[in-house]
């Protein structure tokens, strides 16, 4: 099995000391600024255009520097931040119902079990208002009252209304400011625009990001692009597990080859196991389709009292229904966080309470929600959900409740980065659901879209000039660039060369599987000692005897599919590995040997109140730790009940 | 159930095309119509042939990544819907299915079922958006907007750019797409100081792209995916003929 060493401690020296409150003004106030002359001779790459990426490429691109902007998909619009559904918060306190920058700061502090920073989680509470502002000047249709001022809701693991919503198409509004923000850089020369091209490699010259290397998709031309920053904002890793909600387009090989080549990776083990989605339906089933979370303000969630109970959802009568949420957590009741509600959705179906078949899923109801309101108010509110869902499933949730079981959805873990968002290699910065920073171990609804915009609109442009101001950082080191190059080629050359019998995608689904099996909603010491065991298996199998057709000189997309697979076995590995170390349950990671009398997730702050740090080195993996100091917010057991 | 499938294979832009044929077996009336093609391509994998390239990637229904047309209709009989939520269960055990790419002189083939459409995105640079750099926003709230046109605003604004319009259009108009976006920005007060030059410079745009007229045929939004309203065009239309006329 894979060893690992402890290394130096890491600490993030770049966040001011001093009250909170005023620490990002302190930090702006101390990042160095560029002269608009000089911007124009500074190079940056921006990796990824979801709202991290193409706020950041918009905004850096209006400040003036040179901005080179890659995705993998057709056009910078297609980025996954689309497809998010229930909303944005920022702490507006528009409804006067008690909320407040640091209501926010503190609720994400709780909400991600006492495992993030801090000093950022107030700075992403106290951008939030901007983001709206932001957004809303950019004409971000967002649902309004009569009034003509905007509406906002209620989400999970918040008893304040400061959830922000464009009808259940929250991601794609805000993605479509930002993607419109950068059409514009684009066509004023600011932004060059690569779509269709994939980043294979990141270039490190004397202690420096300076570049990537990317794959035209469509010629399969590999291509050198050097600069004087870097920025990634390639997203979550969920799709390690095969099955997840991210698109399937979505992988880690952005972040991972940053890893290998010096980037820490920070707490890849926390994963957001999300409570709503469409259950599997066959051994087919090539993704799972989220239910956004803003349902559980109206649904209620149950499932029959008894045990193997198959009759239809009507015919069970009331006093026959678990309403277990509302039963075990009165105060927050169906809106409790994703971790809690996806857990205890598992353990009514380990009681064999499940509904649907093989037993694996819950229903979500809204009958209730329909005799009070009317359907025409609940179609308002969540029409085009309902009529995603009986797409999907074929079945009419007006009329019988929707079923629904926990699925893979969001990473928390990500590349380490500093308060400047920057990690371990100077120069290079990670924004969005690609870094660790802000959600700790577990991320609360409708901070996700916060988080992205407020690193590209916000934060970044500000701390990347404090990098900058430094630059030009001069010619590239040619061998450097070249031996990136060679690497991304002889890689790209062993895949082809296997000519085995699988397919990529039936490797990308054993592996999934052990991952879900045994590193999932509930992981143990001898889980993830087997996970340890089969993922170097599988993927020595998968290295003598993956098929992939075609050639690397032309739109492949088995090739593409291949080398993200090859990377995910890497990740799996370092995840479980991270997982097993942690022993201690914290937010999405539950490990069995951790928790209370209740079954409730067991934190250990005495010897893991700190953030791991994974070093890649030809030796194994080092693990370097980041203490975690909470002097705002008192570290207590998490309690919704 | 079992299918008989004819596919449009065209290794690149420069191959003239052929319509082949795959059968696709043990077809699950749950799979989506996607995930049937992701079995066939297995398939094929293993049989050494090149797999059919599509596009796809959000599979929700929301990225606008994919798109072909099934059976003469873009995206597939079923209305308000895209490819990737087109299920199974609408077709019969024994159906032949055709399945080919968007056809439209401005989105050349790339490979197979892929379709290059950047013309839509220098339709949108041209003029669709707002000019507000990051940081200069006024409070959200300084400005009310009256629900109905926030809603109405929004209905224009779900556009996902798959490119069916353009598809499904006799004359391969992009007006329903541009049309679209004027649209949603026409109805808020944040984009009115640009909205005339916006519609100009934007359908100005659609025509330098190659894209046909509109004669108002309607098989636009027939296959829109979100029932992006044909009225749309006529604000377009109205917009674009005030802006020549000042």
């Amino acid at each position: 099995m894979i060893e690992y060493t402890e290394g130096a401690p890491v600490s993030d020296t770049k966040a001011p000391e001093g009250p909170i409150a005023e620490r990002w003004e302190k930090r702006k106030f101390a990042a160095k600024l560029v002269n608009p002359a000089n911007k124009r001779k500074l190079n940056v790459i921006v990796v990824g255009t979801g709202l991290a990426g193409g706020s950041a490429a918009a905004t850096l691109g209006e400040l003036g520097y040179n901005v080179k902007s890659f995705c993998y998909q057709d056009s910078p619009r297609r980025a996954h931040s689309i497809a998010a559904q229930g909303g944005i918060n920022a702490a507006k306190n528009y409804r006067g119902d008690g909320d407040s920058i640091y209501r926010l700061f503190y609720d994400t502090v709780k909400g991600g079990d006492f495992r993030a920073r801090e000093s950022n989680v107030y700075r992403l509470a106290e951008v939030s208002v901007n983001i709206i502002d932001q957004a809303v000047a950019q004409g971000v249709p967002f649902a309004r009252e009569y009034g003509g001022l905007l509406d906002t809701r209620s989400f999970g693991g918040a008893q304040v209304s400061r959830t922000f919503y464009a009808r259940g198409q929250t991601g794609q509004q805000l993605l479509l400011g930002a993607y419109q923000a950068l059409e514009r850089q684009i066509k004023a020369g600011t932004v060059e625009m690569f779509t269709r091209h994939e980043m294979l490699e990141l270039i490190v010259a004397d202690d420096r990001a300076r570049g990537i290397i990317v794959r035209d998709m469509v010629t399969g031309e590999i291509e050198r692009h050097t600069a004087d920053a870097v920025v990634l904002a390639t997203g979550g890793y969920g799709n390690v597990f095969y099955l997840s909600t991210n698109a399937k387009g979505c992988n880690t090989t952005a972040i991972w080859r940053a890893h290998e080549q010096g980037a820490y990776f920070a707490n890849p083990c926390y994963t957001q196991i999300h409570p709503t989605c469409i259950p599997v339906s066959g051994e087919y089933q090539s993704k799972l389709t989220l239910m956004s979370e803003s349902l559980r303000n109206d649904g209620r969630v149950w499932v029959p009292v008894a045990a193997g109970d198959t009759r239809a959802a009507g015919d069970i009568p009331d006093d026959e229904r678990d309403y277990y949420l509302e039963r075990i957590y009165p105060a927050f009741g169906n809106l409790v966080p994703r971790d809690i509600a996806s857990r205890a959705a598992k353990n009514v179906c380990d009681e064999g309470r499940g509904v649907g078949p093989g037993g694996l899923g819950v229903y979500l109801d809204f009958r209730d929600a329909i005799d009070r309101l009317g359907r025409d108010a609940v179609e308002k509110k969540y029409g085009n959900l309902f009529e995603m869902y009986e797409r999907i499933t074929g079945e009419d949730p007006y009329t019988q409740p929707m079923r629904i079981y926990p699925a893979v959805h969001y990473t928390m873990g990500g590349l380490w980065v500093d308060y400047d968002l920057q990690t371990t290699v100077p120069g290079l910065f990670v924004i969005g659901e690609a870094n660790f920073s802000d959600h700790g171990a577990n991320r609360l609804g409708a901070s996700a879209l916060m988080q992205g915009l407020a690193d590209g609109y916000f934060v970044l442009p500000t701390t990347l000039g404090d990098y900058l101001a430094n630059g030009p950082f001069g010619e590239v080191d040619e061998e450097a660039v070249a031996e990136a190059e060679i690497r991304v080629r002889e890689k790209i050359d062993r895949l082809l060369a296997v000519n085995g019998s699988r397919t990529p995608d039936s490797f990308h689904r054993e592996l999934g599987k052990i991952m879900w099996d045994y590193c999932g909603m509930e992981r143990t010491e001898e889980s993830l000692r087997k996970a340890l065991e089969l993922i170097p298996e599988l993927r020595a199998e998968f290295w003598r005897d993956v098929k992939v057709s075609g050639t690397a000189e032309e739109l492949n997309q088995v090739l593409e599919k291949a080398g993200r697979v090859a990377d995910f076995f890497d990740l799996a590995e370092l995840m479980c590995l991270d997982a097993l170390v942690r022993t201690e349950s914290c937010g999405g990671h539950f490990r069995a040997e951790s928790q209370d009398a209740d079954g409730e997730a067991l934190r250990d702050d005495e010897n893991f109140a700190h953030v791991s740090a994974w070093e890649r080195t030809p030796d194994g993996p080092v693990l370097h730790k980041e203490t975690l100091e909470y002097e705002y917010v008192k570290m207590s057991q998490r309690s919704y009940k | 159930m079992n299918l008989t499938l004819r596919v449009w294979r065209q290794s690149g832009p420069d191959d003239a095309g052929r319509m082949v044929t795959y059968r696709a077996e043990d077809v699950s009336p749950d799979m989506s119509f996607l995930e049937m093609l992701d079995v066939v391509n297995e398939r094929l994998i293993l049989e050494g042939d090149d797999p059919i390239a599509f596009d796809h990637d959000c599979r929700e229904g929301i990225c606008g990544m994919c798109g072909m047309v099934i059976n003469g209709v873009a995206h597939g009989e079923q209305r308000a819907t895209t490819t990737c939520q087109l299920h199974m269960r609408h077709f019969e055990d024994g159906a032949v299915v055709t399945i080919e790419p968007w056809r439209a002189a401005p989105f050349p083939v790339i490979k197979d079922l892929v379709v290059d459409r950047s013309a839509f995105d220098r339709i949108v640079q041209a003029g669709g958006f707002v000019s507000v750099p990051a940081g200069s926003a006024p409070d959200a709230h300084s400005v009310p907007v009256r629900k109905e046109d926030a809603d109405a605003a929004f209905d224009a604004a779900t556009c996902i750019g798959c490119g069916a319009c353009v598809a499904a259009c006799p004359n391969g108009s992009a007006s329903l797409f541009t049309a679209a976006k004027i649209t949603h920005l026409a109805l808020l007060p944040q984009g009115q100081p640009e909205r005339l030059s916006r519609a100009k410079a934007m359908v100005d745009q659609m025509d330098a792209e190659g894209f046909g007229g509109c004669t108002n045929t309607g098989e636009c939004t027939a296959v829109c995916p979100k029932g992006i309203p044909l009225d749309t065009i006529a604000q377009m239309n109205s917009d674009y003929l005030k802006a020549n006329a000042k």
